[in-house]
């Protein structure tokens, strides 16, 4: 079957109303530039996931590597699109303005040279991520401990895929069917699914992240709910494997233990976090002093139902008022793609 | 030898570097009187007057440096007016610490860029502060406007074609790789505009509109006329050109070229009977080899701007809502 029949199948979908979750957050920007939605008959609607590893990184871990940031002889790197990420009062972007030292990094390994070459500084990584991105992190502190290192830190936010959607599942979510995560999939592997679908009925295709792989697995979704099946397919085959990258699992589990975690807008999740172990904890910045749930927004903040699909942003007392693609609190609307972000921008050029 | 404070003390070592080193490159009739200010002859036509100010890092790249940077960001703002640049003034704030065999070159290269646009400098301005070697250029640009009867009156209207210069992105990739010391062949786009504007109005094309594509890129470019214009615009993916290794650079660290700064690109929206004819002579410009149609104002009277994807979608083009930086998701 080629592209354009796969494209007019789904098109031509007649069933009932569907929700079907991507959850990875490079899936959202992939939809979102190739307009995949507009290929979609108005009965089926993709809700943005929690898989994007910045946008749930709760406001206390902010302020936390603000607090870094500002100590003298330290030096916070973090990824890009951590920068704009709202704190409780700011984010790093404001922060460095006010002379926070924050430097941007592309790749973490890049922390052994500076350390190296300066002793003196303390450098805090601002580490966050799934599964996809904790191997470097793990790599990293092998790095560090075989060289000797000891002016590197880890601040971590990582976070644990598989918790997040049982979670997902378990709560009343209209959320049918999961297109899953491409990358945090050559880690965890195909069959880490299995158990999820098997438990609550629900199909999941594992795609790759051009548009190609998304249609394909839309409408392997789509077959699967019409036949009642809820398997996992891996339609990403040439990258992930069904166990997975068992040496990836391995260095993780050597450096890192699961435990709960905080999720910015949703609150706390069972073991959906991982933590530097109890005898690498020299090199951690106080990550697991960070409060399990922020209060001030949690009480607010509605994201947690709109990421399972029960509420639409509008609904949201928040929305568009308080929070803003400029100025915002969740993470739906942190992430520009996310489902409060299109939402808005969507309902901006309504009024217009 | 660096820049110290004394260079800017206005004594004897400003006299210096400006003898030794501006009025070396520098030198024109009118800079050479060393007046307090330029006297210029009247002019038969409109002005147009621009500002810019230049704080890239690093200051030297493949393809410019903040020289030849500061005289073409300048000079191609006179240009998108329809005005023909003539006279330039330049303002330098140095660090302490610059090294002054990179000052030489900097200045060289701005004098040579000046050279080829056309454009006398007229003015100038030192000053040091403290800092760590790095530099700051203020531009200010005056231009004849040659072209008034081609370019005012001219309103876009419904079917009018919408025309790329050139490849998109180069000089954010570029910049952005050496910040990050990426090793790739990626240049940046930094050039003068002027040959192939020029072009277009001489031969009567009848462009309704012209941006140049630096900050904000191209979606917030257009997004920006379409609200001014009250118009509808759709393009299509397929059609934006944007060099492979720069698509591959994008694509890695999650970047759009639609949002990304160029300094030697611009569009322009021509009316629908001239678009083969300004397409053909943009490619026939030094600049405009990879010049497309890249869409066209499909309705007047609604603010949106549409993107057509490779695969028959449709995505809103919204304006930039903040720094473009490479993503970890």
């Amino acid at each position: 079957m080629n592209l354009e029949t796969i494209i007019k199948k789904i098109g031509d979908y007649q069933g009932s109303k569907l929700k079907i979750m991507e959850v990875c957050g490079t899936h959202t920007v992939t939809i979102f530039k190739n307009g995949i939605r507009s290929f979609l008959p108005s009965t089926i609607e993709l809700i943005s996931g929690p898989g994007c590893p910045v946008c749930v990184t709760p406001p206390s871990y902010i302020d936390k590597a603000i607090e870094w940031s500002l100590k003298p002889n330290c030096i916070l790197l973090t990824f890009g699109d951590m920068m704009k990420v709202p704190g409780i009062q700011k984010s790093l972007s404001e922060a460095k303005a006010e002379g926070a030292r924050v430097e941007i990094m592309y790749s973490p390994q890049e922390v052994l040279k500076k350390a190296r070459q300066n002793p003196g500084i303390t450098y805090i990584i601002a580490s966050v991520g799934f599964e996809t991105t904790i191997p470097i992190y793990s790599l990293l502190l092998e790095q560090l401990l075989e060289n000797n290192i000891s002016n590197v830190k880890f601040l971590t936010a990582l976070r644990r895929i598989i918790p997040a959607l049982d979670y997902i599942c378990a709560t009343e979510s209209e959320i049918v069917a999961f297109l899953a995560p491409g990358h945090a999939s050559t880690i965890l592997g195909s069959n880490a699914y299995q158990e999820l679908a098997a438990k609550y009925h629900k199909p999941f295709a594992v795609a790759g992240f051009e548009a190609e792989h998304i249609l394909i697995a839309i409408y392997d979704l789509l077959r699967q709910i019409e036949t009642g099946k809820y398997e996992v397919h891996n339609l990403y085959p040439s990258v992930v494997q069904p166990e997975g990258n068992i040496a990836a699992l391995k260095i993780i589990n050597k450096y890192f233990i699961p435990d709960s975690a905080n999720w910015r807008g949703i609150g706390d999740i069972p073991e959906s976090g991982f933590y530097l172990r109890d005898e690498y904890l020299k090199y951690d910045a106080g990550s697991r002093e960070l409060p399990a749930e922020d209060k001030q927004l949690n009480s607010k903040c509605r994201c947690g139902e709109v990421i399972i699909g029960k509420i639409n942003p509008e609904q949201c007392p928040m929305f568009g008022k308080i929070c803003t693609p400029i100025k915002p609190k969740g993470p739906c609307m942190v992430s520009t793609e996310g489902t409060c972000g299109i939402w808005y921008r969507f309902s901006q050029r309504e009024k217009k | 030898m660096k820049i110290v404070m004394a260079h800017g003390s206005g004594g004897n070592a400003t006299r210096e570097l400006i003898r030794n080193l501006f009025q070396k490159y520098l030198s024109n009739a009118y800079l050479d009187k060393m007046e307090d200010s330029a006297s210029l002859p009247k002019s038969e036509f409109s002005l147009a007057l621009t500002t810019d100010t230049f704080v890239v890092t690093p200051l030297e790249f493949p393809g410019g440096d903040i020289g030849k940077l500061a005289v073409c960001g300048t000079v191609n703002d006179l240009w998108m007016v329809g005005a023909e640049p003539q006279y330039l003034t330049a303002g330098f704030i140095l660090e302490e610490g610059l090294d002054l065999e990179l000052l030489e070159r900097i200045v060289k290269s701005l004098s040579l860029a000046a050279q080829e646009a056309g454009i006398y400098i007229v003015a100038g301005d030192t000053k040091v502060v403290q800092g760590n070697g790095g530099m700051y250029i203020n531009t200010t640009g005056l231009g004849f406007k040659k072209f008034q009867q081609l370019t005012d009156g001219q309103t876009v209207q419904k079917n009018d074609a919408i025309i790329v210069s050139g490849n998109l992105g180069d000089h954010h990739a570029c910049i952005m790789s050496q910040r990050m010391e990426i090793k790739n062949s990626i240049q940046s786009d930094c050039a003068n505009l002027g040959p192939a504007v020029r072009a277009l109005l001489e031969q009567g094309i009848r462009v309704r509109i012209m941006r140049d594509i630096t900050r904000g890129g191209l979606g917030t470019v257009l997004n920006e006329i379409a609200e001014a214009k009250q118009v509808t615009m759709e393009i299509e993916e397929e059609s934006i050109p944007v060099h492979s290794e720069v698509q591959s650079f994008c694509d890695i660290l999650g970047l759009d070229p639609l949002y990304m700064a160029n300094e030697g690109k611009f569009m322009c929206i021509v009316a629908k009977e001239d678009e083969e004819k300004a397409l053909e002579i943009l490619k026939n410009t030094k600049l405009g080899a990879n010049a497309r149609i890249i869409g066209h104002i499909i309705d007047t009277g609604r603010y949106l701007v549409t993107l057509k994807t490779r695969l028959g979608g449709r995505r809103i083009i919204d304006v930039l809502y903040s720094e473009g930086l490479p993503r970890i998701c």
